[in-house]
């Protein structure tokens, strides 16, 4: 009795988080395609009007490009470096390893402000403030940790003698990285990469303060807001949410599926 | 004068300061089946992933068909291994794991495919060629291994402990696979393994290992009968070992007292100890006669029943002599249901002295 009370407390719980989370994002969409101007209840009439505005808006594609390509290079940088830095960790013992560990994971843990405000010194500092590519650099900074974690999670799973067993078959070290390393983290780097194209494009504070004109979708969406209210903003909000969703999904996907496989070896 | 396939010529190996293999000296033919066994930490894996190159050795040489190897690179030689974890591939299909190797020397795909193809055959897997790993027995895959390994065709093979995963009854199906694969192929095989078991029913040779050294090179049947050494005596279990004061030295023959009693041990004259040296002998538990009543002559020892193994149809007994010595006794079952056996009634245990053996080492 007493644990299905507990149960059920414990679904409603849940439920009530998920409310919280997800209401305000319902209302946004279920406001993009209200007919009214005011976010107001009663409805109005459903309408696309504010699709087809944005749609037509060449601000608004160009803003998507620009995020589209700064998710895509970040996430591929990222990535890179997430999966190297994997792999020196997992393959060789050195000093300061745990140093070099923390260096690694540190950027999430800095309040995304100050990061930002770092780098717009920094990259003003160089000379490289302002363009794609200084936004490109500061999201694979900030990404790249994430991507190591998923990737050094798939590698501990890795059988210590697999890569061994790949130099003993013939395989140079280079070749057994691209035959047995990567196909055997593949799921775990797509994962990442996905992840790390969901945060890029949804990150805001650093992008503000260093793209200068390259405006990405969430600071063309601050820059729409500030002054008026535009139901413009719900209906590319909408679409900013589906986005990171579909990553963030594909992320898990591709993660959890093949995590749940044994590797090779265990008794059967 | 050719030299042996694989020579191990004072080969040690350290890893800071403990040594792994200490000046290792072996030699190895072509088409043998040698197993290296011994406890675990004894530096018979060390030895095998030396053979491989994933080690180096500290000191001395390896050669294997007349080439120094300390220097090759792992994938630069063709010593293919069978490991204990097995290491297949699991994002590849039964048939991409075979192909492997033939892949990785610049194979064309058919080439490799049909030789993936034959050796899958050969080891009775040719149904699972498309299969996924995840989805085979142990004993599948132990095949898979083999396959693996041998689809390059090498002139030897490493096996690190390969059937250590398999259940009982596998393991003696495995065993006949892998001595009739070697026999067929003709080439070298070394086998590490911790069992006896296994290592006396395959190999030509065993080498027994001790703390980095070898402790004994030779056939099972003369490593069984004659152990070289107290450790190899002790290893090979089952046997009786007893240490005393050599008291007389006549006709090929020394008269040792020990605290359990005075016995004589028959010996080449050229191994017979010294009067008032100290010696062991070891009497291997079948060799010894249990008898309810006193023997009239030779070696005999009064003793009392302790406790009994009983495994299929040979029974182990642990019985004690008066002054603590432990003697172990094995005996059919069907032999010992003709005894009736109490606990605290005095037995007696007697050998001739040409069955027991005098240690040479220490």
């Amino acid at each position: 009795m007493q644990q299905r009370v507990l149960t059920w407390f414990l679904r409603a719980y849940i439920g009530v988080i998920f409310l919280f989370v997800f209401t305000p994002i319902a209302f946004s969409v279920v406001f993009s395609f209200n007919s009214q101007r005011f976010p107001t209840i009663p409805l109005g009439e459903f309408s696309t009007q504010w699709y087809d505005t944005i749609l037509a808006d060449h601000d608004v594609w160009q803003a998507a490009l620009t995020s589209i390509v700064v998710a895509v290079s970040a996430s591929a940088i990222a990535t890179l470096l997430g999966f190297c830095t994997a792999y020196s960790d997992y393959r060789y013992s050195f000093r300061f390893k745990g140093a070099y560990l923390a260096l690694i994971l540190l950027p999430p843990t800095i309040p995304l402000i100050i990061m930002a405000l770092a780098m717009l010194a920094w990259f003003s500092k160089i000379g490289a403030s302002g363009q794609v590519w200084s936004i490109i650099i500061a999201h694979s900074v900030l990404t790249a940790p994430f991507a190591m974690a998923i990737i050094r999670l798939r590698l501990n799973q890795m059988d210590e003698n697999l890569e061994a067993a790949a130099w003993n078959l013939g395989a140079s070290e280079w070749s057994a990285m691209r035959h047995v390393v990567v196909p055997f983290c593949k799921p775990a780097i797509v994962s990442a990469a996905c992840l790390c194209a969901a945060v890029s494009f949804d990150e805001f504070a650093i992008a503000w303060f260093v793209s200068g004109l390259n405006k990405t979708v969430p600071v063309f969406i601050l820059e729409i807001v500030t002054g008026n209210i535009d139901p413009r903003v719900n209906a590319i909000g909408t679409f900013v949410f589906m986005t990171s969703m579909a990553l963030v999904v594909a992320a898990q996907i591709f993660f959890s599926t093949k995590q749940l496989r044994k590797p090779a070896g265990e008794a059967g | 004068m050719s030299e042996p396939l694989l020579v191990f010529d004072k080969v040690v190996k350290r890893f800071g300061d403990f040594t792994a293999v200490k000046q290792m000296d072996l030699n190895i033919g072509k088409g043998e089946f040698v197993a290296i066994m011994g406890p675990s930490g004894c530096g018979k894996t060390t030895t095998l992933r030396m053979l491989a190159g994933l080690e180096q050795p500290t000191q001395g040489e390896i050669r294997l068909d007349g080439r120094v190897m300390n220097d090759v690179k792992p994938h630069e030689r063709d010593t293919p291994m069978v490991w204990q974890s097995l290491a297949l591939f699991p994002f590849l299909s039964v048939r991409e794991n075979v192909e492997f190797g033939l892949k990785m020397r610049g194979f064309d795909a058919a080439a490799r495919r049909d030789k993936a193809l034959q050796w899958l055959d050969r080891l009775g897997m040719s149904e699972f060629v498309g299969r996924d790993i995840a989805t085979l027995s142990g004993g599948q895959k132990q095949r898979v291994a083999l396959a693996r390994s041998l689809v390059t065709e090498p002139q030897i093979l490493l096996l690190d402990e390969p059937l250590s995963a398999l259940d009982a009854h596998l393991v003696i199906r495995m065993q006949s696979v892998l001595t009739n694969l070697q026999r067929e192929l003709g080439i070298t095989f070394v086998y590490v393994t911790h069992s006896q078991s296994e290592a006396f029913a395959m190999a030509d040779r065993v080498v027994i290992m001790s703390q980095g050294e070898v402790a004994q090179v030779g056939e099972p049947k003369d490593i069984y009968r004659e152990p070289a050494n107290r450790f190899v005596a002790e290893f090979v279990g089952r046997n009786n070992i007893i240490s005393g004061k050599v008291i007389s030295v006549a006709e090929g023959k020394a008269t040792i007292a020990s605290q359990s009693g005075d016995f004589s041990v028959t010996a080449p004259a050229a191994c017979l100890p010294k009067a008032g040296s100290k010696a062991t002998f070891v009497i291997s538990a079948d060799l010894v006669k249990l008898s309810m009543t006193r023997p009239k002559t030779g070696n005999m020892v009064p003793v009392t029943l302790i406790s009994e193994e009983f495994i299929g149809s040979v029974v182990t007994l642990f019985l004690e002599s008066q002054d603590g010595q432990e003697f172990k006794v094995q005996v059919q079952e069907r032999e010992l249901s003709t005894l009736d056996l109490k606990s605290n009634e005095t037995l007696y245990l007697s050998w001739p002295a040409s069955s027991a053996h005098l240690l040479t080492g220490t």
